[in-house]
């Protein structure tokens, strides 16, 4: 086990080196030009400066190197700086954004908190209205309410969340005024009344967010229970005589988990990235739409860390769901 | 009907490749049951997969023969009727520049499903080829999967926001505005969306290099290109049609949160997604211009997934003729 997440995780290495170069070279190949809005009355060796400024200047391979140097050498020092209060970093080179003049990492960090919220509470709540509704339509089959959660999450996704988004607003930030349709990021929360205010504003985009993530996790659960209700064991645990409710609840539940967790771990990064579309649908400032904005503006520093983030992501939670699923199923070997 | 002749042909090979001297059993020639017959007759008896695929006739029809019953122009800028109500000139109102919603609903739509159905092809070509290809030849196979967890790897959103607007310009100026987008979207869609299919296409191909029928066809020495072109691409042909119903409601969905987030097509060449995007400014004057694409889209898309679950159900050997 110990043996195959090491060797998963030396493998990780060369695929994310292999990523960054594909972004870089795909943003290298871009014809826009980060100063095509500097005006024209700029002379021409004023504008190879700024250029050079930059760090524009020299060719592409020393620009990735130094890059690769600032991603994983010189953030994390600064880091380490920052929590223990130490001097390591000696005002190294950091990452720069070419739209906001301030280090990536601090824009980052600057809308994080925006994206954990609402992405994390909204597939939370996914997954708990999800697990629900997937064991009680395995469980009655063929039901009324079986295929009624077939219809709804199926409807689920099949509805973009852009269109459900737009919906929601419609009918009640408009219509029915009860939740406000555009999320106020520079709400604080302090006191009972601005904690009832985040909640409001949070409504709209975590149920749009999270009706999509249910639709999805509930089929997993429903087939994973209806493979497990026809096992030997269960026959086995009805015959001696236990109650239903611990036949169910107790023993296929638990069985029936394995493969789901991996599933919630596998959608873990994709979510950030669905996320784009709900962020720019409420206005959320969050990654989504930090990342479009700098695609508009033709910041590559940006773009390419963003995106590169993105891909550690989902490395990482594929390596965490395939570890995973051996640690819970006992009868997984990795050899 | 060439597809539907496919199957019984590789069986029609496999008959032939007995020796003569064995008696051949007279139900084998007998037989008159064609697979996709029976597939027909499994698919009838799912009502909601039967009423997804009248439904999805129905928008076929509405925007491909519409047009043509319907045939104010799209574009047609008429300033006086702007922010019409829905009356008998326009059935479905008019939007801030006056341009009938209906036709412009009918023309979009006939992008979103070109674009659905290119992108798709796309998709299922490149994977059902990798597919075959890691699964058929033993060398190919390490690499290609490499390359397809790879792929599986990148951040595809990002990646896709980041292709259509960096290459938009050099393209539109080559192929004109639409075109280029056109072909800009559906290579992008298409080239990152094969990963499933080929990983699924793989993994019966290995299932099926170890049949008799294939030990059979090769020692009477048929070569590797007519061995999958006549043994085994006609074997997978079942969830390769399930993956690319599927895959035209990605497709189709992409495309659209493309339009939505302003990177998709031109304004002037309306697609579902962009009719939605363009009416979100009003959406508190007038939800019904929001609505009606939205609808759109989630109808089609609702269809084709249901139409698929159809076809999974009916392909299945296992679940047909119960």
């Amino acid at each position: 086990m110990l043996n195959f997440a090491i060797r998963r995780l030396l493998l990780a290495i060369p695929t994310l080196l292999f990523i960054s170069l594909v972004i870089f070279l795909l943003l290298e190949a871009s014809p826009g030009d980060p100063l095509g809005n500097v005006p024209l009355t700029i002379p021409p060796e004023v504008k190879e400066k700024m250029r050079e400024a930059l760090g524009l200047g020299q060719a592409w391979y020393i620009r990735y190197a130094l890059w690769l140097k600032q991603f994983f050498w010189v953030e994390p020092v600064y880091w380490w700086d920052q929590v223990f209060g130490t001097d390591f970093s000696q005002d190294a080179q950091r990452i720069i954004s070419f739209q906001s003049r301030s280090p990536v990492f601090d824009v980052i960090a600057q809308r994080l908190p925006q994206t954990l919220t609402v992405v994390g509470m909204s597939y939370l709540v996914g997954i708990l209205i999800a697990i629900p509704i997937g064991i009680l339509s395995a469980y009655k089959q063929y039901s009324w309410f079986d295929q009624l959660g077939t219809f709804v999450s199926m409807i689920g996704f099949s509805m973009p969340t852009f269109f459900t988004g737009v919906v929601l607003i419609i009918i009640f930030g408009v219509k029915l005024q009860w939740f406000p349709s555009v999320y106020d990021t520079t709400l604080q929360v302090r006191d009972w009344d601005s904690l009832v205010a985040q909640i409001r504003q949070m409504v709209m985009p975590v149920t749009v967010l999270a009706l999509y993530n249910a639709a999805q996790i509930s089929r997993f659960m429903r087939a994973s229970m209806l493979d497990n209700l026809g096992q030997d064991y269960v026959r086995t645990a009805r015959a001696k005589g236990l109650g239903e409710r611990k036949v169910v609840l107790k023993h296929v539940l638990r069985n029936s988990l394995i493969p789901v967790i991996t599933v919630i771990a596998l959608g873990l990064p994709t979510v950030f990235g669905g996320a784009i579309i709900t962020e720019q649908v409420f206005k959320v400032n969050g990654l989504g739409q930090l990342l479009i904005s700098a695609i508009h503006a033709n910041d590559i520093p940006m773009v390419l860390t963003l995106t590169f983030i993105f891909a550690i992501l989902i490395v990482a939670f594929t390596l965490i769901a395939d570890i995973l699923y051996g640690i819970l199923d006992p009868r997984i070997r990795y050899d | 009907m060439t597809d539907s002749d496919m199957p019984r042909r590789s069986d029609a090979d496999r008959i032939s490749d007995i020796p003569a001297t064995m008696p051949i059993e007279p139900e084998m020639i007998g037989e008159t049951r064609s697979q996709w017959r029976d597939v027909w007759r499994q698919f009838r008896s799912h009502r909601g997969a039967v009423i997804a695929l009248i439904l999805f006739v129905g928008i076929l029809l509405f925007v491909s023969v519409g047009p043509y019953l319907w045939t104010i122009d799209p574009t047609y800028v008429d300033i006086r009727a702007r922010n019409s109500g829905f009356v008998a000139a326009h059935p479905l109102g008019t939007d801030q520049l006056g341009r009938d919603i209906l036709a412009r609903l009918m023309a979009g739509g006939r992008v979103s499903i070109a674009v659905g159905l290119t992108a798709m092809t796309i998709a299922i070509t490149l994977g059902s080829f990798v597919g075959l290809m890691s699964g058929y030849f033993r060398r190919l196979d390490a690499p290609l999967m490499r390359l397809t967890e790879l792929f599986l790897a990148l951040p595809l959103l990002p990646l896709l926001l980041l292709m259509v607007t960096l290459f938009r310009e050099p393209l539109s100026k080559t192929f004109g505005p639409a075109m280029g987008i056109f072909i800009l979207i559906v290579s992008a869609i298409g080239a990152t969306s094969w990963m499933q299919s080929a990983r699924i296409v793989r993994g019966d191909v290995l299932g099926l290099k170890e049949r008799e029928f294939i030990l059979a066809a090769r020692s009477i020495g048929t070569s590797s290109r007519r061995m999958i072109l006549r043994h085994v691409l006609p074997n997978v042909l079942s969830p390769i049609m399930v993956a690319a119903t599927l895959g035209i409601a990605t497709a189709i969905i992409t495309e659209s949160a493309l339009s939505f987030l302003g990177l998709g097509f031109p304004p002037d060449f309306p697609t579902w997604g962009r009719l939605l995007f363009d009416a979100v400014d009003q959406m508190v004057l007038y939800p019904s211009r929001v609505i009606l694409p939205g609808l759109f889209i989630s109808l089609t898309v609702l269809c084709v997934n249901y139409i698929g679950d159809g076809l999974r159900d009916a392909m299945d050997p296992r679940i047909r003729g119960r």
